[in-house]
């Protein structure tokens, strides 16, 4: 590979007490000596000489030949050792290409579908790995590695290496894998280092016009086309201000790839002058908006986040309300708010128990080929079909119970 | 059965499960691990000295000036061993203060007998170096931990349950020559109690033992009332002095104002997979028990658990504290009949054992004493444990670390073994460290007492409990294999750990429930 070393002393992440599952690497560069290795570590005696090896294959692998390297690791994950060495070795301004890829592991390969259910999404900072490690776990639907915002932007370079690898090293649990990218030029630049490592979704920020959407589509294309993988990347554009929200329906409706629309309320509430309150009148307008766009698009509108943690009885309520205003998902910030959101978007038994007479009324109207699908003496006209098919799913999906 | 090897002039033996161990401690024989219920003792307890009432006051008043007169009182001399309890937690005054006193008498070679030490007892390490302790039987954590790991004490250390330490005074493995009792409430006659007073802990159940063993007792207090102290949860019958001090602990760390539930949303949710395995194992049923103490999961699982159990109406009998504000409110919900608490660990559970007859006090000889005609902890439905380590055939260690280092005490923890349901809720993973591995690094409790490991990545069940696997069929828990979970973490963590790079001299002995030595802690470097 080739060196243009524009410095001698780069760093990556940080160090500190605080720091857990992570690692802080210094890199300076020499003239001679090869590699100088210092590594500190937590996890010496169990895997202080792998770790030693990993990082020396790494830095043969991207032609660093003669440096001093520190580390101090509290504990990180061989994926996040690496990223945050090649984040050093970038820095330092070498030319590594695709960087150091570490192999696939188990359950990092399943893929996704249009219409499958995205009742959570949980919202991981981009830059922390200790979140990623365990987040299948909880079980939410889909999982945000994010790049934007919980991102500083002196982090922003490092934080891809580390969604990279996360993406190609943790088993999700069957969570659709999904990256929220930066804004504008930006996040063109994520998609390199995110579409080619089976992202199934990507979430694109401040969304004001369908042409935004439509570049990060053509993008994602060319990516796919150039590397030759046939896997699909949806889209879900995030609405997050008075103008967004005022062309939500050519947002949603902008490329094929798009498959929900959702809104942020943080920002919207302040583009429009206005702070975010839990009644949430403020956003009603928009939130409605986004609902009609999505559904006139034909794509599924998903609400914004309940940012009060330790509220879980208004978190019940807001989903609860967010489910009658039709939306069929939200986003979490915690764990631990995933299952109350589950439980808030399950069909109600009287909901449930309808929507099944429906569609065996439906399924009998098919077999004796009629035309019209009728319960009792009235006419159940297609889009109740499908709502109903909708809810008999996710009732099935969630395990609920026949009677 | 047993092989015989020389190491650094120790002899050791091989025990039933495949450890070696020491036939040595301190001096005296020891008695290799024969197997779970397989060693069973012959001949009498031990007894403590008979005394006159000649000999003391017969108004009551043992008063006397000063920890180091009574120590001076006691006849403390070299080579003699001293014994406290834990039940200020890490708001001790007490243990240091009383080698602090020993040092100016110039007395030198004692051993400490703590029934557990905590890291404000770091100071001892100094009287280890001084030579004034010699080495520590007891539970080490931190410091002390440090200290004994890395081979620097005389003697060895040997590590006991609380049952186990009950079971070797009463069977004359360890002989107490003073016992000092701190107490937040006396009498000058010497009963004593921990419900009242500035540094009220609940209970003295850990100094039950000594104070009816040890050949004098010594009871300090910074509450001295008049006769009679009530209740008597240590009998002044059984004292020989009444020391008065200004302040005989910390209360802000003797108890928490209130136990705080943990915030991890990985512990929380092995701790509420914990719980809907008890449920729909169809052990969460009317009059049935369980155990949990105040730890982060275990917390979180008697709170997951009550929260079933109102929606279910069930009621359980009683059950076994570590009391907290979550379990004395099941008791005042009639979630539970009765808390049988071996240690109270915030101010609710002080005041409800205090107040409510329902809360009922216990020591290690009703909760866990193996040498007893039997104990309660066989008779708990559900014990919910941690573990630093367990291995694909269940066996846990709760005492050092994987690199080796001693660094927890052994607790109760080997006596709820006996449960008839033990869980070991605990993360798969901590920081880079897996957790379930080939081998325990020291073994601690035998896989076959083991019943479930509860991970966030999946529930393993102990396959000698097919009861257990058939009772969670119709559960929608992730139920794996114990090997699934393993592979899974080790292909996170790039590989399984390299084994621990240990020294060759015994820094401590691992003793199981009925006193025979069931592992050993070897030196770490440095």
């Amino acid at each position: 590979m080739t060196t243009t070393t524009t410095s001698q002393i780069a760093e990556a992440s940080r160090r500190g007490e605080d720091v857990r599952s992570d690692c802080w690497v210094e890199i300076t560069l020499a003239d001679s000596g090869g590699i100088d290795l210092a590594l500190t570590t937590k996890v010496e005696s169990m895997y202080g000489e792998s770790t030693r090896q990993l990082v020396r294959d790494e830095l043969a692998a991207l032609g660093v030949t003669h440096a001093r390297v520190e580390i101090e690791d509290a504990g990180a994950l061989p994926f996040v050792i690496t990223a945050r060495v090649e984040a050093a070795v970038r820095r330092l301004g070498f030319d590594v290409g695709d960087g150091y890829l570490v192999e696939c592991g188990p359950g990092t390969d399943y893929a996704t579908q249009r219409d499958r259910f995205r009742r959570s999404r949980l919202y991981l900072p981009g830059n922390e790995p200790k979140f990623a490690i365990n987040a299948g776990v909880h079980q939410p639907d889909g999982i945000i590695l994010d790049l934007e915002d919980s991102v500083a932007p002196p982090q922003k370079d490092e934080a891809r290496l580390i969604v990279r690898n996360a993406l190609r090293t943790i088993d999700f649990k069957g969570a659709e894998r999904m990256v929220r990218i930066n804004q504008g030029d930006r996040g063109l630049e994520d998609l390199d280092f995110i579409v080619p490592h089976n992202v199934h979704l990507l979430l694109i920020p401040k969304v004001e016009s369908a042409e935004q959407v439509r570049v990060v589509d053509a993008r994602t294309r060319e990516i796919l086309h150039e590397r030759r993988i046939n896997t699909r990347v949806y889209l879900m554009p995030i609405v997050e201000s008075a103008l967004g929200a005022l062309r939500a329906f050519e947002i949603a409706s902008a490329t094929d790839r798009v498959v929900a629309l959702t809104i942020g309320l943080e920002d919207y509430t302040a583009d429009i002058g206005t702070a975010r309150t839990k009644e949430a009148w403020e956003s009603f307008w928009a939130r409605s908006q986004v609902v009609n766009a999505a559904r006139a698009a034909g794509v599924q509108p998903i609400d914004s986040v309940f940012s009060d943690v330790a509220d879980t009885e208004g978190l019940r309520r807001n989903v609860l309300e967010s489910k009658s205003l039709g939306f069929d998902g939200m986003g979490c910030i915690h764990p631990r708010q995933i299952a109350v959101i589950h439980e808030a978007f399950a069909p109600a038994d009287e909901e449930l128990a309808k929507a099944r007479r429906i569609v065996e009324a439906f399924e009998e109207a098919q077999r004796r080929g009629l035309g019209v699908v009728s319960l009792g003496s009235k006419m159940i006209d297609p889009p109740v079909v499908k709502r109903a098919q909708r809810v008999v799913r996710l009732a099935e999906a969630m395990g609920m119970p026949r009677s | 059965m047993s092989t015989k090897v020389l190491d650094m002039g120790i002899e050791l033996l091989e025990n039933a499960a495949g450890r070696l161990v020491p036939a040595e401690v301190n001096g005296k024989p020891a008695t290799p691990f024969q197997g779970v219920r397989k060693y069973k003792p012959t001949g009498n307890k031990t007894a403590p000295p008979v005394r006159s009432c000649a000999d003391y006051p017969a108004d009551g008043n043992k008063v006397v000036t000063g920890l180091k007169t009574a120590l001076v009182n006691a006849g403390l001399r070299d080579g003699m061993t001293i014994s406290t309890h834990h039940h200020f937690r890490n708001g001790d005054m007490v243990g240091n203060a009383i080698f602090d006193a020993a040092a100016a008498m110039g007395v030198k070679d004692l051993m400490w007998f703590p029934s557990a030490s905590f890291p404000c007892n770091a100071p001892i390490v100094d009287h280890l170096d001084n030579g004034v302790v010699h080495h520590i039987e007891g539970s080490m954590n931190g410091s002390l931990g440090d200290y004994c790991s890395r081979g620097k004490m005389r003697g060895m250390g040997v590590l006991r349950s609380h049952g186990g330490r009950w079971q070797a005074v009463q069977d004359g493995e360890v002989h107490i020559d003073v016992a000092v009792i701190a107490a937040p409430t006396a009498d000058p006659f010497g009963n004593a109690n921990g419900v009242t007073g500035p540094s009220a802990c609940g209970l003295l159940g850990f100094a039950l033992v000594d104070s009816i063993y040890a050949d004098h007792v010594i009871v300090v207090t910074d509450n001295l009332v008049d006769f009679p102290c009530l209740p008597w949860q240590i009998q002044g019958n059984n004292v020989d002095q009444v020391v008065a001090m200004d302040s005989i602990g910390d209360p802000s760390k003797i108890v928490s104002g209130t136990t705080q539930l943990t915030k991890s949303p990985d512990r929380l949710l092995i701790a509420e997979m914990a719980a809907k395995f008890v449920r729909d194992a169809g052990i969460m049923r009317d009059g049935f028990s369980f155990q949990a103490g105040a730890g982060g999961t275990a917390l979180g699982f008697a709170i997951f658990l009550r929260e079933m159990m109102k929606k279910a109406g069930v009621k359980a009998r009683f059950i076994r504290g570590g009391s907290t504000k979550y379990l004395v409110e099941m008791l005042e919900e009639g979630l539970t009949d009765y808390i049988l608490d071996g240690q109270t660990f915030d101010l609710d559970g002080v005041r409800s054992m205090r107040d409510n007859p329902g809360h009922q006090d216990t020591s290690p000889f009703t909760s866990y004493n193996f040498h007893g005609k039997g104990c309660f902890a066989s008779m708990l439905d559900a014990t919910v444990l941690g573990a630093t380590e367990v291995d694909v055939d269940f066996n846990a260690n709760v005492v050092t670390h994987s690199d080796g280092r001693l660094l927890h005490g052994i607790g109760g923890w080997q006596n709820c073994l006996a449960g008839k349901c033990v869980i070991l809720p605990i993360p798969s993973v901590r920081d880079r460290i897996p957790v379930i591995v080939d081998r325990v690094t020291t073994l601690c409790g035998p896989g076959e007492l083991v019943d479930v490991v509860v991970t966030e990545r999946g529930i393993a069940i102990n396959p000698w409990r097919t009861d257990l696997l058939e009772a969670a069929k119709g559960s929608d828990l992730p139920i794996r294999p114990i090997q699934d979970i393993k592979a899974e973490v080790e292909a996170l963590c790039g590989g399984p750990p390299a084994a621990p790079k240990l020294g060759e001299k015994i820094v401590a002995a691992v003793k199981w429930v009925d006193g025979t030595v069931i592992d050993c802690v070897r030196q770490t470097g440095g």
